[in-house]
């Protein structure tokens, strides 16, 4: 019955989220196609201006427009956002522009990383297979999340949808790149996790004290490029910026 | 001279506090600021000064401040026994701290959040644009003791008002609307949601609390296969054993666990407030009462400006009653307004 309930779902799907605002949801599980049409309509909302959005952002897959429904009643807005969806096939929006490719110092495995081995494994893979997937699928910032700046990458091929794990590893480091369900996730800094921890990086995707205190973008590439140790712990001691050696190149 | 507030002592997690920041929600940062906002417009109103003012939450325990000049201060938020050099002060209500006094603050007697306002408001550094402390994000400094606190210039002299504040530090019933994620679960379970009698459990942070109840647990249908989306204050997400946590003013600004529903942010404040183990009953309201319901609580806290009334004080408390003066501006007899014209 749950089967024959979800087959009748259509999308994308308006709603209210409590009195804080409106959120267009493009799909019900992650897809690229969804994630891109949700940074797409994101991207449209903000240049529409409307007065009642007080901020806007994008999730895996879907638009939310924060706003005060206890002074704005959501019909109007509603009907706007449909409008919207309605204007276009939002599933094959472009990416948007003034997108930047990040390249990151990693170090896979070794005591700094101690989980590759057994993430490799999960992923039937040998570990030099598996340093060459994760090093070299270019891998999209899907959103900012969970912890401020923190972007959930995707996406690795089929065979690295491994689960989380059933046991919570209960410190991993800030700079920590790990992974689960073909994903990665990049933490700002030392947090529990589930995910596997692969890779171990010097760049903080949160810098309080920056100028530019988030750095990374939804719609953004990211690159780990495999260094040795010596060449890591060369770039830890040398680098206080939270870069991390990091290069940042524009895409077209 | 300069104006500060010398923390001789001070209770764990007190922190300079204001609303919050926005604008930072598509980064992965939440607004966070204080844990009961009702109480920031209370002081503001006492003090009649802007509601940004930053003020001081003391999470529990209060703390022994010492002022270096002349400072209003208010009271607000949890109640919590207050002097002035040894002299009770009444809570809910704003004070002269003069230079050199000192002012105790004890241990919460009712509630959890109690706050100090300061004519001027706090004078602290900003992270990301505003004062307040977002701890699960690291901006911002608990207060710690021998820490001096600068205060802003203050334009007014006015103290001795009183205001009554809204009923929030006793738990009881809470409002709240279906959200995005509510028709994942049974009407069976809903409704058996709302017939249950929670309880506020120990285990709690400024990111969420644990609703502890007796019985079976609330999980949805499809609880494991949903997508992690958006999450917001108020939010009453069910973890995979059923138990529901209320997502608080510094939660993640997306998660996996179904919402069963959405707390009206004024309602909020009362769980915030609400003492370990006081009961906790969640009723759900439509939209359109939800709505009506938030807008009246935002219209009170809006007119505290004008509902705030002077303190009513018992002649035989007043230590120094000969250096009042009370006699001239009672009568004029040299300026008697019939005279004019």
């Amino acid at each position: 019955m749950t089967e024959k309930f979800e087959t009748q779902e259509t999308w994308p799907q308006i709603k209210t989220v409590g009195l804080a605002g409106v959120i267009v949801t493009f799909s019900g599980v992650l897809s690229e196609p969804a994630n891109r049409a949700a940074i797409a309509f994101l991207a449209a909302v903000r240049a529409a201006e409307w007065e009642e959005v007080e901020e806007s952002n994008s999730t895996l897959v879907s638009t939310f427009l924060k706003m005060d429904l206890s002074v704005h009643r959501p019909e109007p807005i509603i009907e706007r956002l449909q409008n919207l969806v309605d204007s276009r096939d939002w599933l094959a929006a472009p990416l948007p522009s003034g997108r930047t490719l990040w390249r990151v110092p990693t170090l896979f495995g070794t005591d700094r990383a101690p989980q590759l081995a057994e993430a490799a494994e999960l992923a039937g893979q040998t570990i030099e297979q598996a340093i060459t997937d994760l090093s070299t699928t270019s891998m999209r910032v899907l959103t900012l999340g969970f912890a401020p700046g923190q972007p959930y990458l995707g996406t690795l091929p089929d065979y690295w949808n491994i689960p989380r794990q059933t046991k919570i590893t209960p410190n991993v480091p800030a700079g920590s790149l790990v992974t689960a369900v073909r994903q990665f996730c990049l933490f700002p800094y030392a947090t529990p996790t589930g995910w596997r921890h692969v890779g171990a990086t010097g760049f903080l995707s949160f810098r309080p004290k920056s100028e530019r205190p988030f750095p990374l973008s939804p719609g953004d590439e990211m690159i780990f490029d495999p260094v040795t140790k010596a060449e890591f712990l060369k770039i830890e001691s040398s680098d206080q910026s939270g870069n991390g050696g990091a290069q940042a190149e524009m895409l077209k | 001279m300069n104006r500060t507030l010398i923390v001789r002592s001070i209770g764990p997690a007190a922190a300079i506090q204001d609303l919050g920041r926005t604008g930072f929600m598509s980064a992965g940062l939440t607004r966070g600021g204080a844990s009961d906002p009702a109480a920031l417009h209370e002081g503001a109103a006492l003090l009649g000064q802007r509601l940004s003012c930053a003020v001081l939450e003391m999470a529990g325990m209060g703390g022994v401040f010492e002022a270096t000049s002349d400072i209003r201060i208010a009271l607000s938020g949890a109640v919590m026994d207050a002097t002035i050099d040894g002299a009770t002060v009444q809570w809910n209500a704003s004070h002269l701290l003069s230079a050199c006094s000192v002012l105790k603050i004890g241990a919460a007697r009712r509630g959890n959040f109690g706050y100090l306002h300061v004519g001027g408001g706090f004078a602290t550094p900003s992270y990301l644009g505003t004062q307040g402390c977002h701890m699960s994000a690291g901006l911002g400094l608990l207060i710690a003791e021998g820490d001096i606190l600068p205060v802003g210039s203050d334009a007014s002299t006015d103290t001795g008002f009183h205001v009554v504040p809204e009923q929030r530090l006793d738990g009881g019933k809470i409002c709240f609307v279906r959200s995005m994620q509510s028709d994942k679960f049974e009407d069976s379970t809903m409704t058996r949601f709302t017939k249950t009698e929670f309880r506020r459990d120990p285990r709690g942070n400024r990111q969420g609390i644990r609703m502890d109840f007796d019985g079976e647990g609330f999980q949805s249908g499809g609880q494991l296969n949903i997508v992690s989306e958006v999450t917001i204050a108020g939010d009453i997400q069910i973890t995979g054993d059923g138990t529901p946590f209320v997502l608080m003013h510094e939660c993640q600004t997306t998660g996996g666990y179904p919402r069963i529903g959405t707390i009206l942010p004024c309602d909020l404040n009362k769980i915030s407030q609400a003492p370990i183990g006081s009961s906790l009953k969640f009723e759900l309201v439509t939209l359109e009462e939800g709505a009506a319901i938030q807008a009246r609580a935002s219209a009170v806290l809006s007119g505290l400006t004008k509902s705030i009334k002077p303190l009513i004080r018992d002649v035989t408390t007043i230590q120094d009653l000969l250096s009042y003066q009370l006699i001239s501006g009672a009568i004029s007899a040299k300026n008697a307004p019939l005279d004019e014209g």
